[in-house]
């Protein structure tokens, strides 16, 4: 009979095994998945492990879907350090694309690349407007944070669908909806060419490095994070849980407004009804997987971009439905969360008595 | 020759990375009442565990009246005739006396239950009305409750943990009266404690526990405080040297605070006055629960919503300023919770310097500040060296500290700061001798350097060794204060139960 005991102190190598065990779980129950549904399992182990990051291009693919993930997840991770549960990224990433949108169709054909900057910041500036309703609400009327700002998700998911199919929508589109393509001048610069990646990419960098600094070099981010371990500690020390809540609060909608501002403006080049592809919901996976470390989620977030991708090619390639994304998704925190019992636990066995 | 009412012989139970019992043996005589004395983490708990049933030794043998037994549960337990009285009440607050009792006793009517109580009540002097409801009853009166409804089993043996704790000088009186009655009819006692002093005065036989093993077996009355603490600490505690000072200028003055209740559960504060002044250390004693959370609360500004006015420090009114800006004007203050509030359990020391200290923190401007790591960590160091802290080093979980040695490190982490006043709440609460011994040192120490002190407990010993003047607090209001030199353990005892308006009028008017 197996029992799991208490450790005296957490395992240090568990903390890093975890993830490591819980990605291998993943890769087997896929093996078994692939095998269930008649289909090759190497091949299809390919499509999510070795198709991404085959080439140059592949690579480029990969990391233009991590950029929105991980700047996602950064705001997420300082949320959830806090011990606020915001669980609606994807409204915030979805009004700050309508936001950036907005100043981007401003933009005629003349319009030089110093838009870019207006469209980045009214990107940020979108997700914080989104995240205060959640913030306000809280705050005042003491609501739930994660239900409010979950159901605020569908909310912006409809101001999205009247925006495109309304007042913005292309005249030229056929009924599609979507807005006009944006301008030439109003494109996010390219880190290489030829690739789809853009400067988004160095931005999610550098906001993984200033996020290590803002946790762990500073007392707001030291306030903040004693905030959601330990409340009453914060209270005896004089942090404010209320400061703490707008901080993280706006952070997250932020940095969620702006991977929006830069998917329109990026990749994508419109608005279009087809923006939300769940980055926002994927992100809270990243920050777990990633340990809700800055530089850990810099590995997570390429991880999920895997699934993504890995998810399409086997839509293409193997003809299988493009849910698989979400079943590994799911099936790598569903691991990775059984597989964190080891951190505090360890698995001895015992004879039946 | 008359067999020992119980017997353990090696007993020994190891938890993942501790000894808890490690071959103890352990003799009981009828009628004797039979002292376990320990300090915290001892092993003491484990071992009424083990013969209550509720944990099962890895070795050992056990005898009852000479026979070997196995009890394998507390039911077991009680049809053996043993039966334990627990520090922490099990009572239904919305049943009756009688109803809670009955609850054990299924198979009695209610009436034969109420009648056996009463009679259980007559007998030992436990006065007691079987259809009140629990939660109108005092502390004191709880603990009858649950007395009566151990004797209901008439065990052979009764275990009793830390019974004293809750209870007021004279509460504590009237149940060595009902101890010193079952034990005259040939029951036995088990009595847990580390208050030295009741157990020389009631117990006529000792087992002293230290790290798990047996260091000694005496008879109380025989031996000195001292002696007992040797036994129970490996060292004697040093004396504290309390010179009489000349206080000076007032460093905290409360007026008239009254303060509804944050919680439901909570205590309203009711025209709170009270001085601290420099270079003197005032306590205030009570029984937990009757307002002391809510003071402090108030005080340190964790709870700021006193009205304007009621809480000066020097010619500053405070009332309303949040804990760091109270901190700013010089105010430390040691919470009674040192894991979750004191502490954050999982930062290590050097972080949770943090939480009150701000010395390595550079450009305060950016980011609420700049932290020094090395700094920091150095900091640490100094005060875990300062204050004899026993850690891994400023790196090592809050978690990873015993109590007391968690207690040093917050204790220094505010005495360190130089405060001008300092408030501390149950400064050696769940702390061994021997830490006890240096904090209560520090306080006097830092009294004698000029600070103003605030110490509230609930252990009156300790208020009465390091107190220069004492207040009582009991049901959200506070007594008038009382000189140490006046001061008597009869009359805080009564004060305690709330009862000052006879005696302290005099004194408050005086005071004013």
């Amino acid at each position: 009979m197996f029992k799991l005991e208490a450790r005296q102190e957490p395992s240090r190598f568990w903390v890093y095994g975890a993830p490591v065990l819980a990605l291998l779980l993943t890769v087997l129950v896929g093996i078994a998945l692939f095998i269930a549904l008649g289909k090759n399992p190497l091949r299809g182990l390919e499509m999510f492990f070795w198709q991404p990051i085959k080439s140059t291009y592949a690579l480029g693919e990969l990391a233009v879907k991590a950029t929105p993930l991980l700047l996602i997840a950064l705001g997420l991770s300082v949320c959830f350090r806090s011990n606020v549960m915001n669980i609606g990224a994807e409204g915030q990433y979805v009004i700050g694309a309508v936001f950036a949108s907005g100043v981007a169709l401003l933009a005629e054909k003349t319009t030089g690349s110093w838009i870019v900057l207006p469209i980045l910041l009214a990107g940020i500036a979108g997700g914080m407007a989104w995240a205060t309703v959640t913030a306000v609400l809280r705050d005042f009327f003491n609501a739930n944070e994660i239900l409010v700002s979950l159901m605020l998700v569908y909310v912006a998911l409809q101001i999205l669908g009247f925006l495109v199919g309304g007042p913005w929508m292309d005249p030229g589109g056929f009924n599609f909806p979507q807005t006009k393509t944006f301008e030439a001048g109003t494109h996010i610069p390219k880190l290489i060419a030829g690739s789809r990646m853009t400067i988004g990419v160095l931005l999610a960098l550098v906001g993984s490095a200033v996020l290590w600094v803002f946790l762990f070099r500073t007392r707001a981010g030291f306030a903040l994070q004693v905030g959601g371990i330990a409340p009453a500690a914060a209270r005896y020390a004089g942090f404010s849980s209320r400061q703490a809540l707008w901080i993280a609060l706006m952070i997250s909608g932020g940095s969620a407004g702006l991977a929006g501002a830069l998917e329109v403006a990026g990749p994508i080049g419109q608005l279009s009804g087809f923006l939300p592809a769940g980055y926002g919901f994927a992100a809270i996976i990243v920050v777990y997987v990633g340990r809700l470390h800055p530089i850990g989620m810099v590995f997570s977030a390429l991880l999920m971009s895997m699934f993504y991708i890995g998810g399409e090619m086997a839509q293409s390639r193997l003809g299988l439905t493009k849910s698989l994304t979400g079943v590994f998704q799911g099936l790598l925190l569903f691991s990775l969360l059984a597989c964190d019992t080891l951190v505090n636990y360890s698995v001895k066995y015992k004879r039946a008595a | 020759m008359i067999q020992p009412r119980l017997q353990l012989t090696g007993i020994t139970k190891a938890y993942p990375g501790v000894v808890a019992n490690s071959n103890v043996s352990l003799t009981v005589m009828p009628g004797e009442t039979h002292a376990v004395l320990g300090e915290n983490g001892a092993g003491k708990s484990t071992l009424m565990k083990i013969i209550y049933g509720s944990v099962k030794p890895d070795a050992g043998e056990m005898r009852l009246n000479g026979q070997p037994v196995q009890i394998r549960n507390p039911r077991e337990a009680r049809a053996n005739g043993i039966s334990m009285v627990f520090q922490h009440f099990n009572l239904f607050d919305t049943m009756t006396v009688a109803e809670n009792v009955w609850l054990g006793l299924a198979r009695e009517s209610l009436e034969q239950v109420t009648a056996s109580i009463i009679a259980k009540a007559n007998e030992y002097g436990l006065d007691i009305d079987p259809q009140r409801p629990v939660h109108t009853l005092s502390v004191g009166e709880m603990q009858r409750v649950e007395i009566i409804r151990a004797l209901l089993t008439r065990p052979e043996l009764l275990i009793l943990d830390e019974p004293t704790s809750v209870l007021t000088p004279q509460a504590v009186e009237k149940l060595f009266v009902v101890l010193k009655k079952l034990a005259s009819e040939g029951c036995s006692i088990l009595y847990i404690s580390h208050k030295l002093h009741e157990i020389r005065e009631l117990c006529t036989a000792c087992t002293v526990l230290r790290g798990g093993k047996v260091t000694g077996v005496c008879n109380p009355q025989q031996e000195s405080n001292a002696s007992l603490s040797r036994l129970m600490i490996g060292a004697e505690p040093p004396q504290l040297e309390h010179h009489v000072r000349q206080a000076g200028e007032s460093r905290l003055t409360v007026r008239q605070l009254s303060l509804p209740r944050e919680d439901q559960f909570g205590v309203d504060l009711e025209g709170i006055s009270l001085d601290v002044r420099a270079g003197e250390v005032v306590g205030i004693a009570g029984v937990s629960g009757n307002g002391q959370k809510e003071l402090l609360y108030a005080l340190s500004g964790e709870d700021c919503r006193s009205p304007a006015g009621s809480i000066r420090m020097g010619n500053r009114d405070v009332s309303g300023l949040h804990p760091g800006s109270r901190r700013k004007l010089g105010l430390h203050f040691v919470p009674e919770e040192r894991l979750g509030r004191g502490a954050v359990p999982t930062l290590s020391l050097a972080h949770n310097l943090m939480l009150t200290r701000n010395d390595a923190l550079s450009s305060p401007k950016f980011a609420g500040g700049w932290i020094q790591v090395k700094k920091l960590e150095a900091q640490a160091s100094a005060i875990i060296r300062g204050f004899n802290v026993k850690a891994a080093g400023p790196r090592a979980m809050a978690k990873s500290l015993s109590g007391g040695n968690l207690q040093k490190f917050i204790v220094g982490r505010e005495i360190d700061a130089r405060p001008t006043l300092f408030i501390v709440s149950q400064p050696t609460w769940g702390v061994d001798v021997g830490a006890a011994a240096q904090i209560r040192g520090e306080i006097l120490a830092l009294r004698d350097a000029g600070c103003a002190v605030l110490v509230v407990s609930e252990e009156l010993e300790e208020l009465f060794e390091v107190s220069d003047r004492l207040h009582v607090i009991a049901r959200g209001r506070l007594s008038p204060s009382i000189a140490m030199k006046d001061a008597t353990v009869e009359k805080i005892g009564e004060w305690m139960s709330g009862l000052w308006d006879k005696s302290g009028r005099a004194a408050e008017v005086q005071h004013v």
